[in-house]
């Protein structure tokens, strides 16, 4: 009897439990979507004044807060680009080759990882003035590569960690000179650490802000701009264009989670 | 050995030397291999063997010397250019592929046509009995099916030579057994030249036609397993295949081809020529051909205390050890045993002790310490 009474406490304790850590980790978003569609147009924009589209219909008449969002999804489609490429590429040659200072250059890649943002942000502004570049678009891309190259390398190498090197010999055994080699056995092979990595810098670039900040010169992403406008309280229109990327998230997570690009490949 | 000479050479591996930094792996390996025999390059790991095999797939390159295959250098070709396939230790399947597109990769590379793929692919997995699976993928195999598509992958481009590196290493014993026969069934069928790795000297007397043994980087013998097994030539051959029973000790009187040899525990009459008064040597007779009597036999000084005596189905199994501590394993049908604790004569028939010469390679071993150093 005893046994049974301790089991319900037990059980009734750990959803509890679960449904306090999903609260406090959903309720923020709860708020923004609400928030997206409440008709309410006076300062702070907390109270409920009824269901509206009127935000989305603002938001797609307020250019700055649209070009900014075109700013950084150019940003993080380019930077991703080029991390993802120079991160594989050193994953694997740091996978494959013994060669003087492995190690050392090994510990230097956690060191942009574990250095604060805001120290990253200002060697790069130092950098950049110091060089003479104008800071816009271009500097914008070249820090965001930066920081993103050790998680993409992290990510590969990940993969790399169970990769057997004799497949590529097979390959070449069987024909294939080394960039069919490449083609159709690493690449293939390494595809799930390189998609990983790239969309973690794609993710890290999306919403990054310190290092942005000193960086950006007179190009506004999205998060500085909100970051802006939330001086004067969030604006719905921007609580609006969040839940737009977060379905887009959402969307795109559920799409690469489940099976659905294998049953699309199987079909093939 | 005339058969072999009428035997068109395939591979040819001459003066070939492999030197990792100050690692001497690959020793002045000379090897001839003859068109659709199955070699087997045998030794314990490090010997260099797989570092033979690698050099002749184009995996690693010889610090010097030449191969040949058919009679051509192939030091510059690339291993997706030679006319060699491998079948890896570790299958290297390629794991996002399934089991039809793995076999058909090498045809695809070659750039056949799809029917003719197709056709030749199921006849290769027919014949390496996996029909049926064609559609499955490496992770959904057992080891030993996944063996058998890595062989089937190596063998469709009908390469003039297939060399295996080890490939039945990850089996367990039954599997091995049933696959080892299955490979000498293929080589036969199809007559492709197979140069097989493995450190098991079973597997390597079972299935060969001839052994190639290397110890640290040195051909040490090359032959049918019969004369591996009942002429070895160097001590380390005599120790590597089959258990035998080792009197080392020097040449102390000679008459035409009668020695005396006077060994650590005794003395013993032997024939054999070649040797000169005062010549190290090593005796080899086998546990099978050691005999033993209770009376002292003429010509033999060997006397020793039966220390254990183990029946083991159909043989018995007798050590006997010597006056200065060495055991001699004795093997013979079951029959009366002796007592334990008792003093026994050893003895051989004419003949069935080996003699090879140690001077040569303890100097050689002691000019190259000093040379290396």
């Amino acid at each position: 009897m005893n046994r049974k009474i301790k089991a319900i406490v037990k059980k009734t304790a750990g959803i509890l439990f679960c449904s306090f850590v999903y609260l406090f980790l959903f309720l923020p978003i709860i708020v923004i979507v609400t928030g997206s569609f409440n008709a309410t147009t006076t300062k702070p924009y907390i109270t409920w004044k009824g269901f509206t589209f009127d935000w989305y219909i603002k938001l797609f008449d307020n250019t700055a807060l649209l070009s900014s969002f075109g700013a950084t999804i150019t940003i993080a489609l380019i930077s991703t680009l080029l991390s993802t490429a120079i991160g594989t590429v050193a994953a694997v040659g740091m996978y494959k080759y013994k060669f003087r200072g492995k190690g050392l250059i090994d510990g230097l890649l956690y060191i942009p990882v574990v250095i604060p943002e805001i120290v990253l942000g200002i060697s790069l502004l130092t950098l950049f003035s110091n060089t003479h570049i104008p800071r816009d678009m271009l500097t914008l891309i070249l820090s965001h590569t930066t920081f993103a190259i050790p998680y993409v390398i992290f990510n590969v190498r990940a993969r790399l960690s169970g990769y057997d090197n004799s497949i590529e010999e097979a390959s070449m055994d069987l024909g294939a000179n080394r960039l069919l080699t490449l083609k159709n056995i690493t690449l293939p092979v390494l595809a799930p650490g390189i998609a990983g990595g790239a969309l973690l810098a794609f993710t890290l670039s999306i919403d990054d802000v310190i290092v942005s900040y000193f960086t950006n010169g007179q190009v506004k992403t999205f998060p500085l701009k909100v970051m802006e406008s939330i001086k004067s309280g969030v604006a719905p229109d921007v609580n609006a264009l969040s839940t737009l990327i977060l379905a887009g998230t959402v969307i795109l997570v559920v799409f690469t989670q489940s099976d659905i690009l294998k049953k699309i490949k199987r079909r093939k | 050995m005339n058969v072999e000479e009428d035997k068109k050479v395939i591979v040819e591996i001459k003066g070939v030397n492999k030197i990792y930094g100050s690692n001497h792996v690959v020793k002045d390996l000379d090897l001839t291999v003859y068109e659709g025999e199955f070699l087997t390059l045998l030794g314990s790991s490090g010997c260099g063997k797989t570092t033979t095999l690698r050099m002749v797939a184009g995996f690693e390159e010889p610090s010097s010397g030449i191969i040949r295959v058919e009679g051509e250098d192939i030091q510059n070709k690339e291993p997706f250019e030679r006319d060699v396939n491998t079948v890896f230790q570790s299958y290297a399947l390629f794991p996002h592929m399934t089991i039809y597109d793995n076999v058909a990769y090498g045809l695809k590379m070659k750039k056949v046509k799809k029917a003719k793929i197709k056709e030749k692919v199921m006849n290769m997995l027919e014949l390496v009995q996996l029909g049926g699976f064609e559609r499955r993928y490496p992770s959904q195999l057992s080891g030993g099916q996944k063996q058998r598509v890595a062989i089937a992958r190596a063998l469709i481009n009908q390469p003039k030579v297939l060399l295996l590196d080890e490939p039945l290493g990850a089996l367990d014993l039954k599997l091995r057994k049933q696959m080892q026969l299955e490979l000498k069934r293929l080589q036969r069928k199809l007559n492709i030249t197979f140069i097989y790795v493995t450190h098991d000297q079973e597997e390597a007397l079972t299935m060969s036609d001839r052994i190639c043994i290397m110890n640290e980087g040195v051909l040490q013998q090359v032959g049918t397993p019969v004369d591996i097994y009942e002429s070895p030539q160097t001590k380390f051959v005599a120790t590597f295949i089959g258990e035998t029973n080792l009197f080392e000790g020097s040449v102390l009187e000679k008459q035409g081809d009668k020695m005396r040899i006077v060994v650590e525990p005794g003395d013993f009459k032997v024939r054999g020529g070649g040797f000169n008064h005062g010549d190290m040597v090593a005796v080899s007779v086998r546990p099978e051909r050691m005999l033993y009597s209770e009376s002292p036999v003429e010509g033999f000084g060997l006397m020793g205390i039966v220390k254990e005596q183990v029946y083991v189905g159909s043989v018995l199994k007798t050590i006997v050890v010597l006056s200065n501590g060495n055991e001699i394993k004795i093997e013979r049908l079951a029959g009366q045993e002796l007592p334990t604790g008792g003093q026994v004569y050893l003895y051989w028939n004419d003949g069935d002790a080996k003699l090879i010469h140690t001077f040569d390679n303890v100097f050689a071993q002691a000019v190259e310490n000093i040379v290396m150093k």
